[in-house]
């Protein structure tokens, strides 16, 4: 009798886990019911210009999430990425603002290698020296930003001193689709390959989901943990040239807090903040979430200083179902060994 | 990277020692001490207006306030938690209290009490969280409650300003009380209840118990979620005492007033030997910290130096306090 009723138990919650296992399922349902929502409300929501436009916009925020869920995956944390858009931005700003001829592959290049380098600091202290990733970050986004301040003095660089090719970058379009979501669906091909497919890729997963078994199995953590937060930086570095380009502006607090957007949109896509785990899947939809919100607030006349507010409350409340179901699963998994 | 640290040291707590001088001399204080001295040297070098007593006690105004909650703070960092929504605790109850205050028309004292309720609830929120979804750091549970304290604040006040408070308000932030600022008292007096309670108590030991290792402690019978629930109440309470003497200094208030205090407050715990792995720390060292950056930026301020100088030195201040440490260890083992 007592077994019959476990099994009952376990028949009960196994919808549970079978959501569990298709998270990024319900993650689609979800953001397919609120486009409903939305465009029940406001018919201008659906159309094709407008979903090119959310696109476009949450790009740059797909690109960064790429990168900070191999910092998520591999139990860290990384802080400094607005300050590393800002300055690699602002830098990159200037020198075309200095001579307007340089080839616009060369500017995506020069942020880049500026962002790595950000990166390669911030990758050092925790990998080498041993920092905890959120002080590190913390730390260096600090001096970053200073940093930003400091080569621009306060001045802002804005679009007429940009060239033409310049603000192309993030404004051409390329088969009716916009140069950023090219780039980001580049990315997101590089990314899926890189983490399922390559030695390298596993070793991060690796990393994050038992360090110790790792240093033991003969993976080098520091040179993981080094590529990562470098990684992190490169991408941020080049999103600092997206972004400037995109606003045609560069300002000492450009992307300032959007740190806390990205991290947000990898833990609403699943990623586990203790480590280890993390699907491209995930974080693609839940960059796409944030995205979608960002653009139907507005649309739906929320007041602004709401949108704060509901992002934050989100991210909560989606973290807290995630660890609710997540634990109902083990426990059932617990039951089934059990019995 | 909590797990990271859980192999087992076995650790001798510091009072347990017997007495050493040597031990009395290489503390992480003495280093501390010089550096104080350091800057207020720097601080005269750099403007003759810096060095005399009237102004180094009206210095203080400027940077004691967000440091009433490095105590708080500093018990969570030694439980090996972290706080990084005090910022915005900060600036809710500030826009809680000059909102019932000047829109609902109630008296200040009472705006005041709801200000100091609003800070602990949220403190008692972050707790609650905290241990209740142990799966979830303490990291995460702040980052969203720091982005949610301070959208409820706009939602409350807009891009608007709220001020306009009574003439007796204004004490707080600028008043005396026997020659001193009424700041520089409460500071003392908190720095001395917190050293004793950490120091001295049980509950003290229960935090450093905690921070040295945490399922020992449940093991042994202490209360590790009540433990927790307290310090991050604390700390909300503390940031709502922030708040008062803030927005008491300022005269009015915004919903982005405390933007990033977290950072300098970390930097202050971290600088003054609390250590960020856990376990470790003391109240004098703190205290002493929060003067060195204090100094530092009020000096810096002195001179006109642009304040983003100043972000890159708490940076760099917060980076070399927790890497010398840990590269003094790299070198003994090799």
């Amino acid at each position: 009798m007592k077994i019959k009723t476990e099994n009952l138990d376990m028949e009960k919650k196994n919808p549970l886990a079978l959501f569990y296992q298709f998270r990024e399922l319900g993650l689609f349902f979800f953001i397919v019911i609120l486009c409903i929502g939305v465009q029940l409300r406001n018919p201008s929501f659906l159309t094709g210009e407008n979903i090119l436009d959310m696109a476009t916009n949450t790009s740059i925020l797909v690109i960064l999430a790429l990168g900070m869920m191999i910092v998520l995956i591999t139990r860290g944390i990384d802080l400094s990425i607005g300050a590393v858009i800002a300055l690699s931005g602002m830098l990159t700003a200037q020198l075309v603002a200095a001579n307007p001829s340089v080839n616009p592959f060369l500017c995506l290049l020069i942020g880049t290698v500026i962002g790595a380098l950000c990166g390669m600091v911030i990758g050092m202290l925790i990998a080498k020296v041993g920092l905890l990733p959120i002080i590190a970050t913390l730390a260096l986004m600090n001096i970053f930003r200073g940093l930003t301040f400091l080569v621009s003095d306060g001045e802002w660089v804005s679009s007429y001193q940009m060239s033409e090719s310049f603000v192309e970058i993030a404004t051409g379009t390329l088969l009716g689709l916009n140069h950023l979501i090219w780039i980001a669906v580049i990315f997101c091909l590089v990314f899926f390959y890189f983490l399922n497919y390559t030695r390298t890729g596993r070793q991060i997963y690796a990393v994050g989901s038992n360090p110790q078994s790792a240093a033991v199995s003969g993976i080098k953590q520091g040179r993981i943990l080094f590529l990562v937060y470098t990684i992190m930086g490169g991408l941020s570095g080049l999103c600092g040239v997206l972004w400037v380009s995109k606003f045609a502006s560069a300002q000492g607090d450009t992307a300032s807090g959007y740190e806390l957007t990205v991290i947000a949109a990898c833990i609403l896509g699943g990623v586990s903040i203790a480590g280890g785990s993390g699907k491209l899947a995930g974080v693609l939809l839940g960059a796409i979430l944030l995205g979608i919100l960002n653009n139907a607030l507005p649309l739906l006349n929320v007041s602004p200083f709401w949108q704060n507010g509901i992002q934050g409350f989100i991210i909560l409340l989606a973290v807290i179902v995630n660890a609710i179901v997540k634990r109902r699963v083990e426990r059932t998994h617990l039951l089934r060994r059990a019995g | 990277m909590e797990q990271k640290k859980q192999t087992y040291q076995p650790r001798t707590l510091e009072t347990n020692l017997p007495f050493s001088w040597k031990r009395l001399f290489f503390q992480w204080e003495w280093m501390l001490l010089l550096i104080l001295v350091a800057v207020l040297l720097l601080g005269s070098y750099v403007s003759p207006y810096f060095l005399n007593y009237p102004s180094l006690r009206d210095g203080t105004m400027v940077f004691l306030d967000k440091a009433l909650i490095v105590f708080p703070m500093a018990m969570i960092m030694i439980m090996r938690d972290i706080d990084i929504s005090v910022g915005s605790t900060v600036a809710l109850s500030s826009v809680v209290m000059a909102t019932l205050y000047t829109s609902a028309g109630l008296p200040m004292e009472v705006a005041i009490i709801a200000c100091l309720a609003t800070g602990a609830i949220c403190g008692l929120i972050n707790g609650l969280l905290i241990v209740k979804f142990k799966e979830l750091s303490a990291v995460i549970v702040t980052l969203g409650t720091m982005i949610l304290y301070r959208g409820i604040a706009y939602i409350i006040l807009e891009d608007q300003a709220a001020g306009g408070f009574p003439e007796w308000f204004g004490f707080f932030g600028w008043g005396y009380v026997f020659g001193i600022p009424f700041l520089l008292i409460v500071f003392a007096a908190l720095a001395l209840l917190f050293g004793i309670v950490l120091h001295k108590t049980t509950f003290g030991r229960k935090v450093f118990a905690i921070g040295n290792n945490p399922t020992a402690s449940r093991f042994s019978g202490i209360k590790v979620d009540k433990v927790k629930v307290i310090v991050f109440m604390l700390a909300g309470l503390l940031a709502a005492v922030t708040a008062i003497f803030l927005t008491s200094r300022m005269g009015s208030t915004r919903p982005n007033i405390a933007t990033m205090y977290e950072l300098d407050i970390i930097a202050m715990a971290a600088l003054g030997g609390v250590s960020t792995a856990g376990g470790k720390g003391r109240v004098l060292g703190v205290v002493i910290a929060v003067f060195i950056i204090g100094y530092l930026q009020y000096g810096l301020g002195l001179i006109n130096l642009p304040s983003q100088m100043f972000l890159i030195i708490v940076g760099a201040l917060l980076i070399l306090s927790v890497a010398i440490p840990k590269l003094g260890g790299m070198m003994k083992r090799k």
